[in-house]
């Protein structure tokens, strides 16, 4: 037994992916059994239909949504924790390098539309295309905002590179902005229909009339965001640049006095960060088939918060805080205004998700998983 | 460190070289020049509706370059002043301080958004610029009484109920899903509708208000989980069309309601063919398609012209707005025998007649037209090319409500 823990497939793939679907269905569950409880709670305050019975027959469709949501947060935090295990500092530019992946894979995807292949090429080769593209893009984006904006700061007070990284996603923003709107005016990005994404498989669940209707957007965002963790996770846990990553994060001195290129592997992390942080814009216009220049502010807050929520630093708090965040507000979004009959609105649903995380922080400042996991990167 | 020093001092020379070159040119202009009289406008011109600001600026654009003759001829130099409030009340305040302070501009065509136009009017107001607007429809925008304040369209309490009378008459509904974008305009429209819903005796199954602008799967799951026989979205066409999208593919078969928010051809190339699948999608509007006013034959033609596209909703409104603007200080002018004053300039603009594209215009006692052209369109569109296809169902004049109580 002991052999098998040790193994490289149980430690890079069965675990993780083992991790994964605890997290998914332990909040999942949990969240569930709550709402339930209130929905027999607020029984009364509903007359007009049975709030059980309609909490329950949407329940199924709100799970899947929030887990959708939430895998996409987690790819982005993960951007934010590796950065901030390294460097100790917040990098809001984050949310634009997630913008700009998205951008870029749905402006290749509608350059296919434009040559006229797109309908004949095969629609998982399209989704890859885009997101390799996306990964390139971003993750060089990522490395050459951390040479222009921080490097030149690294020996300063820590707010400092703070600013710097809020001016710099401004910076991107409005470029974007520019080079967009350079021939038309209109900076609008709308992915073009294509492949079977929109349809639905069809789930037959024992006890309810209906079968469960999962759209294959949904299937596919989960797979390539699961896929990317344990590719992540191997690559911090299984290769020597992981181990130099964890030493730099760890204790930066002596990493550089061990031999390690500190200012390399700050940059592999950008890299790495801003890879995954590309993938994932990819994957939320996928869901989200239109975008702007300033489509990355509210999901890269989030996903900050979902760093925040997991314990920042903590890669695996991030994956849980992600998943957290997104069923939090999924059921917020979802419930809010059956139960309260109609009185606070899915508009509340970030109120509700914030004040969640409070709560959460203000028992377990650091975070989830913070202290348990004394790991950083 | 020298070097950069260096840098940084040739750029700025650079910058202060090119600041002073702009400096000299505006002064020869002036000195050169006959007295100045400007109209502003203002409408987003980027931004996500860009497509309806740009369509209001190149309206006015064109209905100076057309119209302007006449004060040429009395030795006036006149100029438009186009600024971008993208959309957003704070912009668009600051952009009214600025043109307020700009002494030249005596009347102004504007804006696209309720919402920005109510705060920013207040500035108008304060200054007494006369403004025209050519697209706001919330009540509240000319309910306060403000001289300076008219409008060239009809308003969201005569829409929405319009477009709950065609829901429940013509359709049949019987149960409706209210969603609105939380600004002033969405909100007002979403509460116009639900009381005439409400009177009607329609099952209002949901009243959400929200700023998601990409992903809606919050409020499409509750949404057909009640399955409404109508979904009435009040905002603007760039949000809806990531709305109906959504919620179309999540499985929802009835139809979309709007009002003239929706009346851009991006919509359909948002939206694609979530318009016409299932029960189709329909709106209100106060800006019908150019086609349907018989006087707008040759502006299309010199509309496509300039600029090289056909004009959107409210480009026509944009040109008649700019149309009382001129006509009004002509008036003013030849009253005061000289440059009039913004004061007679705004009483010129309230007294005015003025025989434009899409009616003969003329302002009740609170800047409203007294009788407005209403229409209810039919998408048929499922692409930006073919968005002339939607068919007017129906189009009535109904008389302005007035200033309430």
């Amino acid at each position: 037994m002991k052999q098998f823990a040790a193994s490289p497939v149980y430690k890079f793939f069965l675990f993780p992916i083992g991790q994964i679907i605890m997290f998914a269905l332990g909040s999942s569950v949990g969240l569930s059994l709550i709402t339930v409880l209130l929905a027999y709670v607020f029984k009364f305050n509903v007359t007009n239909f049975d709030l059980v019975e309609r909490s329950l027959l949407i329940l199924p469709q709100v799970v899947i949504n929030g887990l959708t949501i939430g895998f996409v947060y987690s790819t982005i935090a993960l951007g934010y924790t590796m950065v901030y295990g390294v460097l100790e500092f917040i990098n809001f530019a984050h949310s634009e390098i997630f913008m700009v992946g998205g951008i870029v894979g749905v402006q290749l995807i509608a350059y296919f539309e434009h040559l006229g292949i797109l309908a004949t090429l095969n629609q998982y080769l399209v989704i890859a295309l885009a997101i390799i593209l996306a990964i390139i893009i971003s993750g060089s984006l990522a490395v050459t905002v951390e040479r222009v904006a921080y490097k030149p700061l690294r020996g300063a007070p820590k707010l400092v590179p703070l600013i710097s990284a809020i001016g710099m996603s401004f910076f991107l923003q409005d470029a974007v902005r520019l080079i967009l709107s350079l021939t038309t005016g209109e900076f609008n990005v709308i992915l073009p229909q294509f492949g079977t994404f929109d349809e639905f498989l069809l789930v037959a669940l024992p006890g309810m009339a209906d079968p469960l209707r999962i759209q294959i957007k949904s299937v596919i965002i989960v797979g390539i965001a699961v896929l990317m963790l344990v590719v992540l996770n191997f690559l911090v846990n299984g290769t020597k640049v992981g181990k130099a990553i964890r030493a730099v994060a760890q204790d930066r001195p002596s990493a550089s006095l061990m031999g390690i290129n500190v200012s390399q592997i700050i940059s592999i992390t950008f890299l790495v960060g801003g890879a995954l942080g590309g993938a994932a814009g990819v994957l939320f216009a996928l869901k989200a088939t239109k975008l702007d220049p300033f489509v990355g502010f509210f999901p890269g807050l989030k996903a900050f918060t979902s760093a925040v929520l997991g314990g920042i630093g903590n890669l695996t708090g991030a994956l849980l805080g992600g998943l957290v965040l997104g069923l939090l507000e999924s059921f917020a979004a979802s419930y809010l205004s059956i139960f309260t009959n109609g009185a606070f609105g899915a508009e509340y649903k970030d109120i509700f998700a914030f004040a969640i995380l409070i709560v959460v922080l203000i028992f377990r400042p650091s975070g989830l998983l913070g202290e348990t996991v004394g790991q950083k990167a | 460190m020298n070097k950069r020093l260096l840098a940084l001092l040739s750029v700025l020379v650079i910058a202060s070289m090119a600041l002073a070159a702009c400096g000299t040119t505006a002064a020869t202009e002036e000195a050169a020049g006959a007295v100045t009289i400007k109209i502003a406008t203002q409408s987003p011109l980027s931004g996500g509706q860009s497509l309806l600001g740009v369509a209001i600026k190149q309206g006015a654009e064109l209905a100076l370059e057309q119209l302007g003759g006449d004060l040429t001829g009395m030795g006036y130099d006149v100029q438009l002043a186009p600024y971008d409030d993208q959309a957003t009340p704070d912009v668009g305040v600051a952009n009214a301080k600025n043109i307020v302070a700009d002494t030249d501009i005596l009347c102004g065509v504007g804006h696209l958004n309720s919402g920005v136009m109510i705060p920013s009017s207040e500035e108008y107001h304060t200054a007494g610029l006369a403004f025209v607007s050519p697209a706001n429809t919330n009540p509240v925008v000319t309910t306060r009484g403000y001289l300076e304040v008219n409008r060239v369209v009809g308003r969201d309490d005569v829409q929405a109920p319009a477009a709950e009378e065609y829901a429940f008459t013509t359709l049949g509904a019987k149960s409706v899903y209210i969603i609105h974008d939380k600004t002033a305009y969405g909100q007002g429209v979403a509460e116009f509708f639900k009381a005439a819903a409400e009177e009607d005796g329609m099952e209002v199954l949901g009243f959400e208000g929200t700023e998601e602008t990409a992903n809606f799967d919050a409020i499409v799951t509750p949404l057909i989980a009640s399955n409404p026989d109508v979904v009435f979205f009040a905002g603007i066409y760039n949000q809806a069309g990531v709305f109906f999208k959504q919620a179309r593919d999540a499985g929802y078969e009835g139809t979309f309601l709007g009002t003239d928010g929706m009346d851009s051809s991006d919509l359909a190339d948002i939206a694609g063919d979530a318009l016409t699948s299932g029960g189709g999608m329909a709106y209100t509007t106060v800006a019908g398609p150019v086609s349907a006013y018989p006087k707008a034959a040759k502006f299309v033609e010199d509309y496509t012209a300039k600029f090289g596209a056909a004009p959107e909703a409210y480009a026509a409104q944009g040109y008649d707005s700019m149309g009382v603007c001129l006509a009004a200080i002509m008036a003013a002018a030849e009253a005061a025998g000289g440059k009039p004053t913004r004061a007679q300039v705004a009483e010129a603009v309230r007294a005015v007649s003025y025989d434009g594209l899409t009616s003969t215009i003329t302002f009740d006692e609170i800047g409203d037209l007294p009788t407005a052209k209403y229409f209810i369109i039919k998408v048929n569109a499922t692409s930006k090319d073919t968005w002339s296809t939607n068919e007017i169902i129906d189009s009535f004049d109904l008389p302005s409500p007035g200033k309430g109580e």
